[in-house]
């Protein structure tokens, strides 16, 4: 392996699993926000347990996300050290906004809510938590209008002089149309992570015979779970019905690796469900397929033509091949790999549809506080989170690996972005310790995670209601490290 | 003033408000087997620092952005070059965070001692590693026409590297402990003032020798008054804390760093990664700058957000203005063993 290898397994491991945990605290800030608000409103016991059980588990999560978000930030700077060169000048300034205008925002209300249970007024404490979802939308804004311009890059020039990419209009940047779509698709699916997390984990405690006479309260988070898991469901379709059409607009290479298309379509392209053939997916032995699905996924009517790989590889090396002014220039082909975008697609549609059809059943099951008679409720529950997180991950992967040979798409390609001075010692050493560590975190996470969910959500117990500043006694502190 | 100076500035001020802040949190995790004797008042030095160390730390975030936005060559050569030190950070910074976040989750006395370990090498260690990095910056590092560093982890340990690192290790450390001496109550207050004093002087010692060489190599008169008011208000904080004035010996060591980033600043300036391979290879805050529309566009993005950002944090700090004692800190909150999985 040399340094570029080295360095894609990082990004890919890193940045992954990074987003295992951001999809949760996005959603779940909400929902929590969501619960406490129904507390001060109402004053109903329940909510405040939920909003204190969820709460746990989400700063279990929270701590992963953040600690993870740190390695992101500076591994730019460490491996990939001619792409920063290379497009610093528009790609530096949504992360520095993205710091300055989120992070402080997330971190420091989030330390309010945990140690202001006795120091904030109950409004100003249930706005804290509203006020730290707004920071991880703000974060996801800025970092995917990040991404959005390696997908599409608008708003910026060439200058041969420097040898980089400037920027000339930063609000093209923060309005790139692929943007516009990316962050509702991201966010769905981060509420129906969310959705799908309350309602898996509560479905499991309503099972448990240690946990009846909490009935009523899990049954109330599951309903609640299911709504958001439904209704963000449908927004990710939605949106990412138009995704695929902006897509085949400006990457239309990532279109054909999705089906593995080989000769453009006149019309009617079928998509396939799954298919068994060889590895590359030249060839198929068998194949489910619905007639005209791609065609209307990747143009929106169900006779649109939909250009296949081969024709397309032509289209690119005419277009990029010969360009010696950007670091574009490349030899060889312009196809990603075709069975990891194929894949990956699918895995991320079927986990999504998987998470929403499961949703719809637990919901049945339990309709009118029906507690149902088979095991399998519990472990269906916990599955659920699971596989909305991973369908995220799915689709970063596809996105991802879906424009290369790109890093930056028609502008820069992956391997010219590494840094050339690190040595293979340095990334191996990084890759391995990073990996080492991220692994033990995970034993860690899911183990706190396993111990808080199974204690379930503790009873209540009435919160101070206090002036800003919090009483004036000597009396121990509600929540202490 | 050029913009281009405008953000060296702007990120003097963000590595100065880092180091300010979570300089202190660096200095409570580090001194936690030395001022706690026994695990309520550990636990009252963890809170010490709980509702604000997150937000300390963003600082360093920002600076990074800020840096790869502003100067993107700089953030490019500096990250790549100084690979292995930045990495041993990361790995720092990122399980001494899940110390404070993870210690209390679980009531055992082995889960609690790694987690102790963790804050303890965690904090130490970037503590130690900023400061190698800063003097390696402010005093150069081989550097090629393409902007490449050369060198490798044994060009950084060099003696004036080591100094350095040292001179942020003794510095936060009292730092830190005029921080408790600040925000707690009992015998640990006392034992904090104390240590806050022995060590001060141990910093001032190391702080001088380090600022002197950096002034013969690379200082300039505004730095040289920086680190000399640096030196007094760390004088002048020593001073405070015997006397028991804690408020005004914190106010002592915050400035000392305030003064003493801004004056290897000012040695670095209007160089931002001096080049000791030949003086034309060195990084500028010209030849490493964005363009005027970016630092135009991210001009108005920080004088919009710095002042409200300062703002709400100044009001944390505010609403956990409370001194922490023994008897504050309630009863584990976790189950026992028993009720556990
Ligand atoms: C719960 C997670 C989840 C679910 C159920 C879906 N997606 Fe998705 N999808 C993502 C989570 C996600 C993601 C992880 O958030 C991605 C990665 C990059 C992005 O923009 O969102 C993504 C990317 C992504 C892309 C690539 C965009 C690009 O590269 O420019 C397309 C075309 C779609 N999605 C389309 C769909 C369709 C048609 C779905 C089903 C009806 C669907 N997604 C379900
Ligand atoms: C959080 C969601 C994201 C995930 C899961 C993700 C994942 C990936 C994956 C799997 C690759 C391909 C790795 C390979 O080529 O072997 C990749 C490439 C890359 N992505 Fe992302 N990415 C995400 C978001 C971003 C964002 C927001 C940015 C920019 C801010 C970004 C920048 C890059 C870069 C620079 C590469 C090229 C390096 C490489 O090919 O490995 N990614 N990413
Ligand atoms: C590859 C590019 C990325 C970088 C450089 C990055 C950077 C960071 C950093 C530094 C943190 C820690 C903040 C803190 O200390 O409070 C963080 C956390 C976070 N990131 Fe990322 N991130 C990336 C990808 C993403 C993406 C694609 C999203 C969302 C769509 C995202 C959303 C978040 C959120 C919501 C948090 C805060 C919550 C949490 O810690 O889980 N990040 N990120």
């Amino acid at each position: 392996m040399d340094v570029l290898d080295i360095a894609r397994w990082q990004f890919g491991i890193i940045t992954v699993y990074h987003f295992l945990f951001v999809p949760l605290t996005i959603g779940l800030s909400a929902v929590i926000a969501g619960f406490e608000t129904a507390w001060v409103r109402t004053r109903k016991e329940e909510y405040l347990r939920l909003t204190k059980f969820f709460g746990k588990l989400f700063l279990i999560n929270f701590a992963l996300g953040v600690v993870t978000g740190i390695v992101q930030e500076f591994q730019f700077g460490m491996n990939w050290s001619d792409y920063s060169r290379f497009v610093g000048d528009i790609f530096g300034a949504p992360l520095a906004v993205e710091g300055l205008l989120a992070f402080f925002l997330e971190s420091t209300f989030l330390g309010l809510w945990i140690f202001g249970w006795d120091k904030l007024p109950r409004g100003l404490h249930a706005a804290c938590m509203w006020i730290v979802h707004l920071g991880t939308l703000a974060s996801s804004y800025f970092i995917l209008a990040a991404n959005s311009w390696m997908q599409n890059p608008v708003g910026y020039v060439f200058n041969p002089e420097t040898g980089r990419a400037e920027l000339v209009d930063f609000w093209a940047v923060m309005f790139n149309k692929v943007q516009l779509i990316t962050f509702p698709h991201v966010i769905a699916a981060a509420y129906m992570t969310a959705g799908a997390f309350v309602l898996g984990v509560s479905a499991y405690l309503y099972m448990k015979d240690k946990h009846a006479d909490d009935r009523p309260l899990y049954h109330r988070a599951i309903r609640v779970g299911a709504v958001v898991t439904l209704l963000a469901g449908l927004a990710v379709a939605f949106t990412g019905d138009i995704q695929g059409k902006i897509m085949t607009e400006v990457q239309p290479m990532k279109m054909a690796a999705a089906e593995g298309l080989y000769e453009s379509s006149d019309g009617c392209a079928p998509f396939s469900v799954l298919t068994v053939g060889t590895p590359d997916g030249k060839e198929e032995k068998f194949s489910v397929t619905v007639p005209c699905l791609l065609s209307f996924l990747a143009t929106g009517s169900t006779d649109g033509a939909v250009q296949g790989i081969d024709e397309l590889k032509e289209e690119y090396a005419e277009k990029y091949g010969s360009d010696t002014v950007t670091k574009a220039a490349r030899e060889g082909d312009y196809v990603p790999v075709i069975p990891v975008t194929y894949w990956s697609f699918r895995f991320m549609m079927g986990l999504g549809f998987f998470t929403a059809a499961g949703a719809a059943l637990i919901l049945w099951l339990t309709r009118k506080k029906r507690v149902p008679s088979v095991k399998w409720v519990g472990i269906l529950g916990i599955s659920l989170p699971l596989a909305a997180t991973f369908a995220s991950s799915w689709g970063w992967i596809f996105t991802e690996m879906g424009r290369q040979p790109w890093v930056v798409f028609g502008l820069m390609t992956t391997e010219s972005g590494v840094s050339p001075g690190v040595s293979t010692f340095e990334a191996a050493t990084s890759l391995i310790v990073l990996t080492l560590l991220y692994a033990v975190l995970a034993v860690i996470e899911v183990g706190l995670l396993v111990k808080y969910v199974k204690r379930g959500a503790e009873p209540f117990e009435e919160p101070p209601d206090v002036p800003i500043g919090g009483a004036d006694d000597d009396a121990p502190l509600t929540f202490a490290y | 003033m050029e913009l281009t100076t405008v953000w060296f500035a702007l990120i003097a001020v963000l590595w100065i408000g880092y180091f300010c802040l979570e300089g202190f949190d660096f200095g409570v995790g580090m001194l936690l087997p030395v001022l706690a004797k026994n695990d309520t008042e550990r636990r009252v030095m963890y809170n010490t620092v709980g509702p604000v160390w997150d937000g300390n730390e963003v600082w360093v975030l920002v600076a990074g952005g800020a840096t790869f936005a502003a100067f993107p060559e700089w953030y490019a050569t500096l990250f790549s070059g100084f690979y292995l030190p930045l990495l041993a950070i990361l790995v720092a910074l990122i399980v001494r965070n899940l110390a404070f976040e993870y210690r209390h989750k679980h009531d055992d006395d082995t889960w609690r001692r790694r987690w102790d370990l963790a804050l303890i090498v965690g904090s130490a260690l970037p503590a130690l590693l900023w400061g190698v990095a800063f003097a390696n910056i402010v005093a150069g590092v081989p550097i090629d026409a393409d902007k490449e560093f050369t060198g490798n982890l044994f060009t950084l340990l060099n003696p004036l590297g080591l100094l350095g690192g040292l001179v942020t290790l003794t510095l936060f450390a009292t730092h830190g402990a005029m921080f408790v001496a600040l925000k707690t109550d009992g015998d640990i207050r006392h034992r904090a003032r104390d240590l806050a004093v022995k060590l001060g002087l141990v910093a001032a010692v190391l702080a001088v020798l380090f600022l002197v060489s950096i002034q013969l190599k690379t200082g300039s008169v505004a730095s040289a008054v920086a680190f000399v008011l640096a030196a007094v208000a760390l004088l002048a904080g020593v001073a405070a804390a015997r006397a028991g004035h804690e408020g005004w010996a914190f106010v002592g060591t915050f400035l000392t760093i305030a003064l003493a980033v801004a004056g290897l600043f000012l040695a670095l300036f209007p160089d931002v990664m001096p080049s000791t391979t030949d003086a034309a290879y060195s990084l500028t805050t010209t030849n490493a700058a964005a363009t005027a529309y970016t630092l135009k566009v991210m001009t108005w993005v920080a004088v919009v957000f710095t002042p409200i950002v300062l703002g709400y944090q100044a009001w944390t700090y505010w609403v956990f203005r409370k001194r922490l004692a023994v008897h504050h800190i309630p009863a584990p909150a976790t189950v026992t063993s028993t009720d556990g999985p």
